[in-house]
């Protein structure tokens, strides 16, 4: 109850700012037009487009949800909400299903764009790249809302984006094949959780046959949303100094 | 004295450090119920962070603080405490009501909470305002709202009426006075020593020490003043090793 009451308080929050919600719907699927015509290849675009259909939901929602916290926690939201019935997982399901339902709204308006307009051939099944965006999304919520607790303004807090984000795309498998990279950066490759991401992306899209490694990936992917859950529910203290 | 057997707040050797300091130093003393206690002291003093050990979110380094007869910060008080921080803590990119009822589902206080609460502090007019236009005074009775939500048996308010004008200052007191005729048990801040003479009890803190705890009569009698800033002086002269 607690729980959508948060996350359609979140939401309601959303709508009132028009420019944000333009802001999240719009660029993902602008930048896939731009990155079609940069390309101009649709064979070549067709191995880039998963990729940036995993990467949008997380960077989105971790800025997002990086900021809305940092706000809750410095606007004094927070600590009226800690001295209330509402649990820790009230809130960060909450943050997890409003955001959640956006980034489905992102990815379906992108998503789109690419099958008809850019002419991307998904040879996948259209839930499982949903299933997977959702995951980076509520990924991309968690870690968020981890992070927000190392920040003390909105200035560091955007900081931590290229911190959290770079590394993992870099060691990603999108520029290098994971298994071309030197021993200890395969190693840290197989601890990021955007290189399960990354590849399930790939599946889903341009592979017709879900297999193991498909539902490997998913389930390293939801065990890292969780721990990240429990992450995030760590830094929200009822008492504070 | 009208208290009751058992006080609303109980508090016995409460130390809270922050940092390297130690700004509360083993406070101890009792809040009646059904009344109005004023907690005075200049800023900084240490009275938001005593209310903050009342309501259960600082981090204390000893003693004990008891509410309504449960050990402070417990599940069962948050339904039974309506909080209002220093800065008004509402959503600025929220229109008032959406405020109202995110906070009324979060405490399952009745659907006709928010209208209520917005005609007590006389809010009516701008309900669908968003947060972050309101003016200060108006954000801080929207946020003084939030905490009449669920019908609280205990009202912590910390300065509540900063940047009121006297008008509004004068219909808030007097909510608080109907309020307290109910039973609610109020514990309000202010360094603003003319809204002492409205509470029934005081307690002056001063550098994390209490410096009196006495009624607004009691206070003036004792040290032969007629107005409560004076009395505050005395008390401090008082206190200064000759």
């Amino acid at each position: 109850m607690i729980t959508l009451a948060t996350a359609r308080r979140i939401l309601a929050q959303l709508r009132n700012d028009h420019r944000t919600v333009a802001l999240m719907v719009l660029v993902p699927s602008l930048i896939m037009i731009l990155l079609y015509y940069v390309i101009d290849n649709g064979l070549v675009f067709a191995q880039w487009a998963p990729a940036l259909l995993s990467i949008f939901p997380f960077l989105v929602m971790f800025l997002v949800t990086s900021i809305a916290t940092l706000r809750e926690r410095t606007s004094g939201t927070l600590e009226r909400l800690m001295a209330s019935p509402l649990r820790q997982l009230d809130l960060l399901l909450g943050y997890g299903l409003a955001f959640g339902a956006a980034a489905v709204l992102q990815v379906a308006l992108a998503l789109t764009v690419s099958l008809t307009w850019l002419g991307l051939d998904l040879r996948g099944d259209l839930w499982a790249l949903v299933l997977v965006a959702l995951l980076n999304s509520l990924l991309g919520t968690a870690l968020g809302l981890f992070c927000s607790a190392f920040a003390r303004s909105e200035f560091q807090a955007v900081q931590f984006m290229p911190l959290v984000m770079i590394p993992q795309l870099l060691l990603g498998g999108i520029i290098v094949p994971r298994d071309q990279m030197a021993t200890v950066l395969e190693w840290i490759s197989n601890v990021l959780p955007m290189s399960y991401a990354l590849e399930a992306m790939k599946l889903a899209v341009m592979s017709g046959d879900l297999g193991s490694d498909f539902w490997r990936d998913i389930a390293v992917v939801a065990g890292s949303v969780l721990l990240a859950l429990v992450l995030g529910a760590a830094t929200l203290k009822r008492r504070t100094p | 004295m009208m208290s009751s057997a058992e006080p609303a707040i109980a508090v016995t050797g409460l130390r809270v450090v922050r940092g390297a300091r130690e700004v509360l130093h083993g406070l101890s003393f009792e809040v009646p119920k059904g009344q109005i206690t004023g907690l005075l002291g200049p800023s900084g003093c240490g009275k938001t962070t005593l209310i903050r050990s009342i309501v259960g979110v600082q981090v204390v380094a000893g003693g004990e603080v008891t509410v309504l007869g449960r050990p402070a910060g417990s599940a069962e008080l948050r339904r039974l405490i309506g909080y209002s921080t220093q800065n008004p803590a509402i959503y600025r990119d929220l229109s008032v009501v959406e405020n109202l009822r995110y906070f009324a589902a979060v405490l399952g206080a009745p659907k006709t909470d928010p209208a209520r609460v917005l005609q007590e502090v006389g809010l009516e007019g701008h309900a669908d305002q968003l947060g972050g236009t309101l003016s200060g005074g108006q954000l801080s009775r929207a946020s003084l709202a939030v905490s009449l939500l669920g019908s609280p048996r205990l009202l912590v308010l910390d300065e509540p009426t900063v940047g009121l004008d006297p008008v509004l200052r004068k219909e808030l007191w007097e909510l608080f006075g109907g309020l307290a005729e109910r039973g609610v048990t109020i514990l309000i801040s202010s360094h603003v020593m003319d809204e002492a003479a409205r509470c029934q009890r005081l307690i002056m803190l001063r550098e994390g020490d209490i410096l009196a705890d006495d009624s607004p009569e009691g206070l003036r009698a004792r040290t032969g003043t007629a107005d409560l800033e004076q009395a505050f002086l005395r008390l401090i002269e008082e206190r200064q090793p000759a």
